[in-house]
């Protein structure tokens, strides 16, 4: 319990922080953010007018006490470009982005599981050097190439799957793909390394010693075991599969988040920018502290606060 | 030389040396050859021709003198300031090693390339800005790793010697902990250079870092993308070269990693 609270506060602390950050943001913008926004040639009246709507003409405590108090309350201010609420445009993109980080997630979890564990289990074998390079290229592959590379060849040559967009059946597959190959190589990677590790313990010659198969011991004695350590970094992953969302919505087209950063980049719609970033920065740190929580139920080990491993 | 170096080595050599030299080389990276709009390696010469009719070749050529530029940078400042408030932050202690930790904390709740994307979006677009931004960005890692170096360091007894000889703070922290530091920050900054490349493509794909005409590996995947189905090489060209590079730096940074004895970042 007084583990949860601390979570909790420290949380709430690292929350309040990521929105004064993302507060800041738009007063990076180098000399007048009205400028920037308009263009050098706008009327007076208008560039007036936007800096009220904006709330630029207020001290910058009272701003940032505005934008909170929005926030609290749900309301991100209105899109320059739309003129509609912020709001409605993150919940009009958000699915998008949840059914493809979901389905990456699937696609990650089908390849680096039995990649990992197989080539732990047949260690310095084919299958091993095997599942080592695909995760050593894996990871070299930067999002922005392997989609058009993936568009070439199962859309343009083949035409197996679409283009771009979320119309129909199996639009979700090819940038699926794109954005979980990289975390599937880098978990494959730490799943054998965390088996190997685990094999070599006491419990696992105990295991075989009272005639368990080697099918048995791997599966239902290393298996576990060795996907603890593994489940923290996953939470920092899926932080990276959500940014790499944005990369590789931009390259499908695929109406998510992702898609609207870039959008409301390029035609300089901060507020929206401002609402997109601290969306996914909130998921991310709501993300990190769930596996957090996560991590503590099912290792009883640190749910009594015994240390496990080298903590700081 | 362990054979299985040599050619992630030789691509890397490769990569510096057109980073390096390109300048002095005549090519012609923007020049439009009209005719030649889109040809494909296989009719035209080298390794074809972009929309505009620019040889990519050149361009595959010049392109790197801008990311080398961007890492140099962007490795440079983030490794030396990460290195020095980190080891600072930890050899001190107290209210300001309290403070890095939480400013380190924030900055680690952002996904490191959305925050990137959002600072160069909102400096706008321009090598100068991708620097900024990615340094903002790639100092906390060098910090942290810095920090808990340090922190480890700071009571083994040469150190304690140092401070019970009255030796200065500011020449503890070079001379008795910084030069103990300084293998797994290599390791940090050599994985950073690929990292830094490959966030320097992505923005410039993104449109937000190198502006046209000028080349970039990222920005010429760009303007592929537009081509996929007529001129496949435009997006092929660039991509192979940077997949080489980065594996390359990847399998040599394992080496470099096994060879120092350094723990994985798990």
């Amino acid at each position: 319990m007084r583990l949860l609270l601390r979570r909790l506060i420290a949380t709430l602390g690292v929350v309040l922080g990521v929105v004064v950050l993302v507060f800041l943001l738009i007063h990076l913008i180098p000399g007048d953010p009205i400028d920037v926004m308009l263009g050098e040639s706008a009327l007076p009246a208008d560039r007036e007018a936007l800096r009220h709507a904006l709330g630029l003409d207020l001290p910058l405590l009272e701003q940032l006490y505005n934008y909170i108090d929005g926030l609290l309350h749900l309301d991100f201010g209105r899109s320059l470009h739309s003129q509609r609420p912020i709001l409605e445009l993150l919940v009009e993109r958000l699915p998008a982005t949840l059914e493809l980080t979901a389905a990456a997630f699937a696609i990650t979890l089908a390849l680096a599981l039995p990649l990992g564990l197989l080539a732990a289990a047949r260690r310095g074998t084919a299958w091993d050097h095997g599942a080592m390079s695909f995760s050593l290229i894996g990871v070299s592959i930067p999002h922005f190439w392997l989609g058009p590379l993936l568009i070439l060849v199962f859309s343009l040559w083949l035409s197996w799957l679409p283009v771009s967009g979320r119309e129909g059946v199996g639009a979700v597959i090819l940038p699926a793909i794109t954005l979980g190959t990289a975390l599937s190589a880098i978990l494959a990677r730490m799943i054998r390394s965390s088996v190997l590790e685990v094999l070599s313990e006491d419990f696992i010659r105990t295991a075989y010693a009272k005639g368990l198969s080697r099918r048995q011991v791997l599966l239902r004695h290393a298996l576990p075991n060795a996907l603890l350590p593994v489940i923290t970094i996953l939470g920092l992953q899926l932080g990276a599969l959500l940014a790499g969302a944005v990369i590789t919505e931009t390259v499908f087209s695929w109406p998510g988040i992702g898609l609207l950063t870039i959008e409301a980049i390029q035609s300089r719609d901060y507020p929206v920018v401002q609402a997109c970033v601290l969306l996914i920065a909130l998921s991310y740190v709501l993300i990190n502290s769930l596996t957090d929580l996560v991590y503590a139920l099912i290792d009883p080990r640190i749910r009594i606060g015994i240390r496990v491993g080298a903590g700081a | 030389m362990n054979p299985r170096e040599v050619w992630p080595a030789g691509i890397l050599v490769l990569w510096a040396l057109a980073g390096l030299v390109a300048p002095w080389l005549s090519l012609e990276p923007n020049a439009i050859h009209l005719e030649r709009i889109l040809e494909s390696p296989m009719t035209g010469g080298g390794l074809g021709f972009d929309d505009p009719g620019r040889p990519l070749l050149d361009r595959l050529i010049a392109g790197p003198a801008t990311s080398f530029l961007v890492a140099f940078w962007v490795v440079g400042l983030s490794s030396i300031a990460g290195t020095l408030i980190g080891s600072f932050s930890a050899y001190a202690g107290g209210f300001w090693d309290r403070l890095l930790v939480h400013v380190i904390d924030l900055f680690l709740a952002f996904p490191g390339i959305l925050l990137a994307i959002a600072l160069a979006g909102i400096l706008g677009p321009g090598i100068e800005n991708v620097v900024i931004a990615l340094t903002l960005v790639g100092w906390v890692g060098y910090a942290r790793l810095a920090r808990a170096q340090v922190l480890s360091l700071k009571t083994r007894d040469h150190v304690l010697a140092a401070i019970a000889l009255g030796v200065p703070r500011a020449r503890i922290v070079r001379a008795h902990l910084l030069t103990l530091i300084s293998a797994p920050l290599i390791v940090e900054a050599s994985f950073g250079i690929a990292a830094v490349v490959v966030a320097e493509a992505g923005l410039s794909f993104l449109g937000l870092g190198v502006q046209p005409p000028e080349a970039s590996w990222g920005s010429m995947i760009r303007d592929g993308t537009r081509y996929l189905l007529v001129a496949p090489h435009m997006v092929l060209v660039p991509g192979l070269a940077m997949v080489a590079v980065v594996l390359a730096v990847n399998l040599l940074g394992d080496r470099l990693r096994d060879r120092l004895d350094v723990r994985g970042g798990a």
